[in-house]
């Protein structure tokens, strides 16, 4: 029995030391890089995503006043054409809450935004927790409100669990902005990547230029069920069937988001197919598995585009195995959310619809009518082409 | 709280009988305390040295961060003290918070809804009370089954689907706190609880005999105790209060998910640490877990304001749960470790 009992306390000792060193460790493990393919989450500007209840007045906002509506300080009223009719408050204090603080997409999308208030005389606090969890980021709401933050721009890890707090933010005055990730709260403005029909025909087109308009194409997608994916290639086929009659999509295959089975159904292509020109791959996991198989089978004579990491295509664009690629510039993205937060908060534009805001660099934005479950929102603009000329100048 | 004492409790000596002569005096239990105290008032200084660190504002958001947790740690409290351990706290929270949200969305009432998660954390408590104490398995083993197993029910209800649209009336829980106070609803639920569980643990016999079986349990059964009926009703109380947790996390973030509160037993686990419960059994103070959760508590809300890396507050987190645990059971093992080598040379 004695003996017994101290199997249970160093069973017990163990545990303890195990949870503690777990405590540390474990939650700081962020290893989510944001645009797999499933990470534009609801990049839905124009008919994306099925909306399955579609109810946005049944949000759960209990005190925020809705201020989409004309506040009262609307300036920009009396300037109808010229987008920034008023001016913008210097001394301005933007909150960035990412997904969590390591996610390399983010950090560059949260260097943007402090490019963008540096510009306009203001400073961006990035604040997040090192989970991409709602959880993680609901201190950082709160601290915003307490630091009486003008605005709050965030990546949401959650579409509604952040409702509560961000509600808490809006009824202290506090402006706020979402990007690369929506939630689904009344009263904030999202900034939409890329337009769900302009990644589709885009691809289209990259592929089609490179291969001249003529041949057997492929697409790998990830999972037959992700949402993202199945809206674009929609696209991809109506602009197949618009503009380029002589290219013939032979096979859609799935790799569901992992290289292995991502190169299983590479290669059943290749063997089915010995005349296929070209593949487009809509994710990140295909496209880097793909690139992979062709640097390594030059005899395989198949020109392939689709939505990559730069980090991970530089090698593939560097021995020509890939000519150019395309995704939304993150640092962009960061910096027109800032550009929209600063404009929000210094009542020069507000989310209604039709409204117009200056995003500096990136010109003059208008903010879009809600549609579906997308509320007002203004899109970035068509995603960027990296190629040998630009690949260079990105890191994420 | 000041009326809750810490109980004399015998204490085991390093071979593992209990000589009645030698008695714990009210000294190391509150030594611990004390320490918490110094702690918690040094907490307290470095939050008020921070901006906007001193609203109301500050205690609601604390309550709205803490109080989930602060309720599961009790229930996990009693365990800890009988020598168990109960790691599907957080994994229940998921199941009863997801449960709520899918029976609510098929058209249920949502005080029925609600009522079926507690009954489901009830059956969730007694499985693990049931290969616990009656089926006598390890409890870190057993429970470590059921977090993936109740997280794992979870999962099929909602798929990567929420619930959202509950009654606004009970959502404001996460937007306000009660009464016009600054203090949330989990924070009132969670004093009315810390003063039951301190009157029961302190002042009660029955409190007494889970301080005996933490200490012996064996010796404990042979005086009459039923640890056995004792053990299964504790986590039959810890999945019902864990539910609980569940519903209201659910409800102030206006949202259920299968994962929400993914990881949070860790957090639960090193309150109830961190409060001074020995994870041997046997010793702890409900107020010393209650000190604990505004440590914690206040560590983050400071933290938070200033904007710290959340990797160094893990850090820190991480580090004060080490201390909890190499202190207090540090000098014992030490002298064990002394007396083996000794014995075998």
């Amino acid at each position: 029995m004695t003996s017994n009992t101290r199997m249970r306390r160093l069973l017990g000792a163990a545990t303890a030391v195990a949870l503690a060193t777990t405590m540390a460790a474990c939650s700081s493990s962020s290893t989510t890089a944001s645009p797999t393919s499933s990470a534009p989450a609801v990049a839905g500007g124009s008919s994306s995503a099925p909306a399955p209840a579609p109810a946005p007045a049944s949000s759960p906002a209990v005190s925020g006043s809705s201020a989409a509506s004309a506040p009262a300080s609307s300036s920009a009223s009396g300037s109808p054409s010229a987008p920034a009719g008023g001016k913008i408050k210097s001394g301005l204090k933007v909150y960035f809450i990412p997904r969590d603080t390591q996610n390399p997409y983010e950090v560059l999308a949260d260097a943007g935004g402090t490019a963008a208030l540096k510009e306009l005389g203001g400073t961006v606090v990035v604040s997040s927790g090192s989970t991409a969890t709602a959880a993680a980021e609901i201190p950082s709401i709160q601290a915003a409100i307490q630091a009486h933050a003008d605005a709050i721009v965030i990546a949401g890890n959650d579409p509604t669990a952040l409702c509560p707090s961000l509600a808490q933010a809006v009824a202290a005055g506090i402006k706020v902005v979402s990007f690369d990730s929506d939630v689904t709260c009344p009263d904030h403005l999202f900034i939409n990547q890329a337009d769900t029909q302009q990644i589709g025909t885009s691809e289209v087109d990259l592929l089609a230029k490179q291969i001249g308009s003529t041949g057997d194409i492929a697409i790998l997608s990830a999972a037959a069920t992700a949402t993202n994916q199945n809206a674009w290639i929609g696209y991809m086929k109506q602009q197949l069937a618009a503009k380029y009659p002589n290219m013939h999509l032979v096979s859609t295959v799935y790799g569901n988001d992992d290289p292995a089975t991502s190169l299983t159904v590479l290669q059943g292509l290749i063997s089915a197919y010995p005349n296929l020109k070209g593949i487009i791959s809509p994710t990140t996991v295909g496209i880097s598995t793909a690139a992979q198989y062709l640097s390594t089978h030059k005899n395989v004579k198949i020109t392939l585009t689709g939505l990559g990491l730069p980090s991970q295509m530089k090698p593939y664009i560097k021995d020509g195995t890939v000519k150019a690629f395309e995704l939304w510039n993150p640092s962009d993205l960061g910096y027109l959310a800032g550009y929209a937060a600063a404009s929000l908060a210094s009542g020069i534009t507000t989310t209604a619809t039709g409204a117009k805001f200056s995003a500096g660099k990136l010109k003059d934005y208008t903010v879009l009518a809600p549609s579906g479950t997308t509320g007002p929102s203004v899109v970035l603009g068509p995603p960027t082409v990296f190629d040998s000329s630009n690949i260079d100048q990105f890191n994420f | 709280m000041s009326d809750i004492v810490a109980t004399p409790v015998l204490k085991k000596s390093p071979n593992g009988a209990v000589p009645p002569s030698e008695r714990l005096s009210l000294r190391s239990a509150v030594r611990w305390e004390s320490g918490l105290i110094v702690v918690l008032i040094a907490a307290l200084w470095f939050g008020f040295a921070q901006p906007n660190f001193a609203s109301g504002t500050t205690v609601f958001f604390m309550g709205y961060n803490m109080g989930e947790i602060a309720i599961m740690a009790l229930p996990l409290m009693l365990i800890v003290m009988i020598g168990e351990i109960d790691l599907s706290v957080a994994s229940m929270l998921g199941l009863s918070g997801t449960l709520m949200g899918l029976l609510f969305q098929d058209g249920w009432n949502i005080y029925l809804a609600m009522l079926a998660a507690l009954v489901v954390g009830a059956l969730g408590g007694a499985l693990n009370g049931v290969l616990i104490a009656k089926l006598g398995l390890p409890s870190i083993a057993v429970t470590i089954g059921t977090l993936g197993l109740f997280r794992g029910l979870a999962e099929p209800l909602l798929g990567a689907n929420s619930v959202s649209n509950f009654p606004a009336s009970l959502t404001k829980i996460g937007a306000a706190g009660v009464f016009g106070t600054h203090f949330s609803f989990s924070t009132v639920v969670f004093v009315v609880l810390a003063i039951i569980f301190g009157v029961v643990l302190h002042a009660t016999p029955f409190g007494r005999s889970l301080f005996a079986i933490g200490l012996q349990s064996e010796a404990a059964r042979f005086s009459g105790i039923r640890v056995d009926r004792i053990k299964f009703w504790l986590y039959v109380l810890s999945g019902v209060l864990c539910a609980f947790a569940g519903i209201l996390f659910s409800l102030k973030n206006a949202s259920a998910r299968y994962d929400q509160g993914t990881g949070l037993e860790l957090n639960v686990v090193a309150v109830v640490l961190f409060g001074g419960v020995s994870i041997f059994g046997g010793r702890g103070t409900v107020f010393g877990v209650v000190l604990s959760v505004l440590i914690f508590g206040t560590l983050q809300s400071a933290m938070t304001i200033i904007n710290i890396d959340p990797q160094i507050q893990n850090i820190i987190i991480g580090v004060l749960l080490l201390i909890s645990v190499i202190i207090p059971n540090g000098g014992e093992a030490l002298r064990r470790i002394r007396a083996r080598t000794r014995r075998s040379v």
